[in-house]
């Protein structure tokens, strides 16, 4: 007599502590060994791009903040860096600095909150408010900018709409003076810690080849071994007057293009965004950030796709022009979007815990997936 | 690394049977035109030659052209019939670092487009994200259904231009 | 000892058992559970960098009374398909099997439930009905992850028993009697007469198992932890991955109960370890009583070393939880049977030996 074994579907349902928002994941079990996962979205969809139809374009910049709402100046640079390229017209150099200053900042804030929430679903809860401590400090310094911390509305098409705040060159220089011994106590207590090691070395891994027919970007791409990054592939803003590296995957606790490493990538990058900013700070010029913004925003018939370095990968705008104050079609190609549908082939052969952590390193947000 | 009239020479001397519109004049970005019962050899051949290797979809989008005539339907609501609806497949080659954009015409009425699922695995989300907001079917797609609206959303395809939502979808009322 | 002073005193076994039964709870365990969550709530914020609760009391001190009455006056939600009599059963069975230890550990000198001769046999057999209880909660929760963890937890506290029992043999072989309070006499005066520093005899077998003892205790911690369901060991109650696990339908005073039990467990491990290892409650340097001779302060004193040799462990649990990530579910059974018990066993082996001397 055998026993009958059945494949038992388990679903992580929109409601889950780990899943980073309204994220349904139905999983096929054999045992604890998953033999698929279908990842259903839809859940936050709140219909950016017909919005997009009927508004003018300074007034998309607020929707533009709202799709991944962890790195929202990131996302308003994609949009209005395709604006201006749609108006030809070329912003002073002291937006420029302070775009990157802003960008690099955002890019801090977010790998915060995605490596925080990724000790606290592998169990270790004190990283998790250690990085939301470095983090309030960079919420502050947006505050005083522009005064909104999360959402901000701040990078206009052809300036910004504030200057910045006589203190902010001083306090910003005040937190990175303290951020980088906290990187360090971070990295001793999570980075090299044997258990989390163990929880992610090896798991999930994504070999190159298929890495780049799925279309992955972002520290996922670069954790698989390839050195490529918007910032100086297809250098946008002033990028390539700053001197910073890319970090990759070197495999070094297990496999390239592990879990692991693509946790790691985030931490590195992290070191980086700090050099760019001290280089900015050092380098920015004077001048008025409002005198470069068109009164009426008319492109030319055309299309255009600008894209930027999202900390979770490569945001697109592929923004269609028919001659009046809004555009014809808004479409975004968001970098979440196109990273989820790697899940299944990351999860296929490991346990059920597994899927948190790699759930945790491929670091969605579920507003740009679903927009 | 190519540029837009290479590119475009080498396609039409490997398809001499297929009519591309070059576009090379459009602002910003020229594009060919490809037709939609040919795309999914034309992608083979950009993503395998070997002086080419487009090995990355960056993106597709549907886009609705709105350039029918413009009726009424039964209900006495706006609609368009004929007209086109384009696709825009946006390639790029990691190793050569060179870009192209292609672009597909199909009938508003009956879309339907032959799938490059099987060249890019990343075009899987997109093209059901074209069905599901377009209503363009492809063909040859592993798993075509709705993926950002409910699964049993019966009411049309919404980023149309012509689209209207309806009053009741199970119960609730729609517009508020 | 307290059951033989109140059969002397009302000469009724019943009533006397009955008080046995109730004292340790009263006197001891809701007091600690009510300490014991302001503490873990505490040193978890200031691990955390933040402070804890401030507001209920004097920087917080009244907070577990708040959550008390919060949880008492909650809706008690029983779903409809959860089997009434198991759903029941499984709070009280969980924390039967951590409160009934407590009858044989010696608290001080005077202050012992029962003076058993196989007290730590005892202890072992009353703690696996733990497991049943938390069976029986992950099965009439009629809920799949509830399931998923109460058999993970089954498993892996059948799992870490083994090496805790093997730990416990080693010092059973040196003493040569099972029962607790013979572990307390033995460790009398002063602190190197402890266990983890080799016994009270001061000779040569002494010193020989010193190291062996380190690593006994380190072995019976990592195995404690993981008997109550602690961080790193904690994926029965995994709150990101089972959304906790076999509790998750329970809500109010059943709730509640489960959470008394797994303080009062933690508490009960490490009564053991202390009175295992460092001497039970007798206190580091002498007695104040007998120096200030008032012969009966010295209960008082040895409760008063007791209590804190208990906190001092609790208080280990849960730095140890707030720093360290969790467990895979296979990662922690290879930790128990290719390393705990292997370990486990040659020390048994050497101190078998070294006894012998």
């Amino acid at each position: 007599m055998s026993v009958r074994t059945e494949e038992m579907v388990l679903n992580m349902g929109p409601q889950h502590p780990s899943t980073h928002g309204v994220l349904r994941l139905e999983l096929t079990l054999e045992g604890e060994i998953i033999t698929k996962v279908v990842p259903h979205i839809g859940y936050l969809h709140r219909c950016f791009e017909k919005h997009c139809e009927v508004m003018t374009y300074p007034q998309i910049i607020p929707y533009t903040d709202r799709m991944d709402y962890l790195a929202a100046m990131c996302n308003e640079l994609g949009f209005v860096i395709g604006v201006e390229k749609l108006l030809a017209i070329q912003v002073p150099e002291r937006v420029e600095y302070i775009r990157v200053i802003m960008a690099e900042l955002q890019r801090i804030a977010s790998h915060l909150v995605a490596i925080g929430t990724y000790g606290a679903d592998i169990g270790a809860f004190t990283p998790f408010l250690y990085c939301f401590r470095d983090r309030e400090k960079i919420l502050n310094l947006f505050e005083i900018t522009c005064g909104a911390r999360l959402l901000y509305n701040y990078i206009w098409i052809g300036g910004l709409s504030h200057d910045l705040h006589p203190d902010f060159i001083r306090l910003t220089k005040e937190f990175i003076r303290e951020f980088k011994p906290n990187l360090r106590e971070l990295n001793n207590l999570l980075t090299y810690n044997k258990i989390f090691i163990d929880r992610t070395a090896n798991i999930g891994i994504l070999p190159l080849e298929t890495a780049i027919n799925y279309g992955v970007t972002g520290p996922m791409l670069r954790a698989s071994g390839l050195r490529w990054d918007l910032r100086k592939d297809d250098s946008y803003s002033i990028y390539n007057k700053f001197d910073f590296e890319i970090p990759i995957g070197e495999g070094k606790m297990g496999t390239i293009g592990d879990s692991w490493d693509r946790y790691f990538v985030r931490v590195r990058e992290m070191e980086e965004s700090i050099k760019i900013i001290e280089q900015a700070i050092e380098q920015i010029p004077d001048g008025d950030v409002t005198a470069g913004i068109p009164k009426r925003i008319k492109p030319v018939v055309g299309h255009i796709y600008s894209r930027v370095e999202n900390p979770r990968g490569e945001l697109g705008y592929f923004i269609i022009s028919d001659g009046s104050a809004t555009p014809f079609r808004v479409k975004v190609r968001a970098p979440s979007f196109v990273n989820l549908q790697v899940l299944d082939v990351l999860c296929r052969g490991h346990m059920v815990a597994d899927v948190i952590a790699i759930l945790g390193s491929v670091d969605i947000v579920l507003g740009e997936v679903d927009r | 690394m190519k540029s837009f009239e290479e590119i475009s020479k080498l396609l039409i001397n490997q398809f001499p049977s297929i009519n591309f519109e070059i576009k090379s004049d459009v602002k910003f970005e020229p594009y060919i035109i490809v037709p939609p019962n040919q795309i999914d050899n034309v992608c083979l051949f950009l993503r395998d030659n070997i002086d080419l290797q487009f090995d990355s979809l960056v993106n597709l989008s549907a886009v609705d052209d709105f350039n029918g005539e413009k009726t009424k339907d039964e209900q006495g609501n706006d609609i368009m019939k004929g007209g086109t609806l384009s696709l825009y497949y946006h390639l790029e080659s990691i190793k050569y670092r060179h870009k192209i954009l292609l672009r597909v015409l199909t009938d508003r009425d009956n879309p339907s487009v032959l799938s490059v699922t099987s060249v890019w695995n990343s075009a899987n989300w997109h093209e059901r994200e074209a069905f599901d907001l377009f209503g363009i079917n492809f063909i040859n797609h592993p798993d075509l259904r709705r993926i950002l609206m409910p699964y049993d959303w019966e009411f049309g395809h919404p980023l149309r231009k012509d689209y209207q939502n309806p009053e009741f979808y199970q119960g609730m009322k729609v517009p508020y | 000892m307290i059951y033989d002073f109140f059969y002397n005193l009302t000469g009724s076994a019943l009533f006397s058992g009955l008080f046995v039964a109730i004292m340790p709870l009263l006197t001891f365990i809701l007091p600690f559970a009510l300490f014991a969550v302001l503490l873990e709530r505490k040193v978890a914020g200031h691990i955390q960098d933040r402070l804890g609760p401030m507001r209920v009391g004097y920087h917080g001190l009244l907070q577990t009374v708040a959550d008390i009455i919060k949880l008492i006056q909650k809706e008690d939600i029983i779903a409809r398909e959860n089997d009434k009599l198991l759903f029941n059963i499984a709070p009280v069975l969980t924390f039967v099997g951590s409160y009934a230890a407590f009858a044989v550990i010696p608290f001080s000198s005077i202050f012992l439930g029962a003076n058993l001769d196989l007290a730590i046999f005892y202890i072992i057999a009353v703690t696996g009905l733990v497991v049943v209880g938390i069976l029986m909660a992950g099965w009439a929760s009629n809920n799949k992850y509830s399931l998923l963890g109460a058999m993970r937890s089954a498993a892996q506290i059948v799992s870490y028993e083994i090496p805790t029992i093997i730990v416990i043999l080693s010092i059973v072989m040196i003493t040569g009697s099972m029962s607790l309070m013979t572990f307390s006499e033995n460790q009398t005066q002063y602190f190197w007469n402890w266990y983890i520093f080799g016994g009270p005899e001061f000779n040569l077998k002494k010193f020989l198992l010193i190291p062996f003892m380190f690593v006994g205790l380190i072995v019976i911690y990592i195995s404690t932890l993981a008997e109550v369901n602690r961080t790193p060991f904690d994926i029965p109650e995994a709150e990101s991955e089972l959304v906790s696990g076999y509790h998750t339908e329970y809500s109010g005073m059943k709730f509640a109960i489960f959470f008394l039990a797994e303080y009062a467990n933690m508490f009960a491990v490490s009564a053991l370890i202390a009175t295992m290892f460092f001497g039970g409650y007798h206190s580091p340097f002498g007695y104040l009583g007998n120096l200030l001779n008032i012969p009966w302060m010295i209960p008082v004193e040895q409760f008063f070393w007791f209590i804190s040799k208990g906190i001092f462990f609790v208080f280990v649990q849960m730095w140890l939880r707030w720093t360290l990530p969790r467990l895979r579910v296979d990662q922690l059974m290879t930790v128990s049977w290719k390393y705990l018990i292997p370990i486990s066993f040659v020390n048994l082996l050497i101190v078998g030996i070294i006894s012998l001397i």
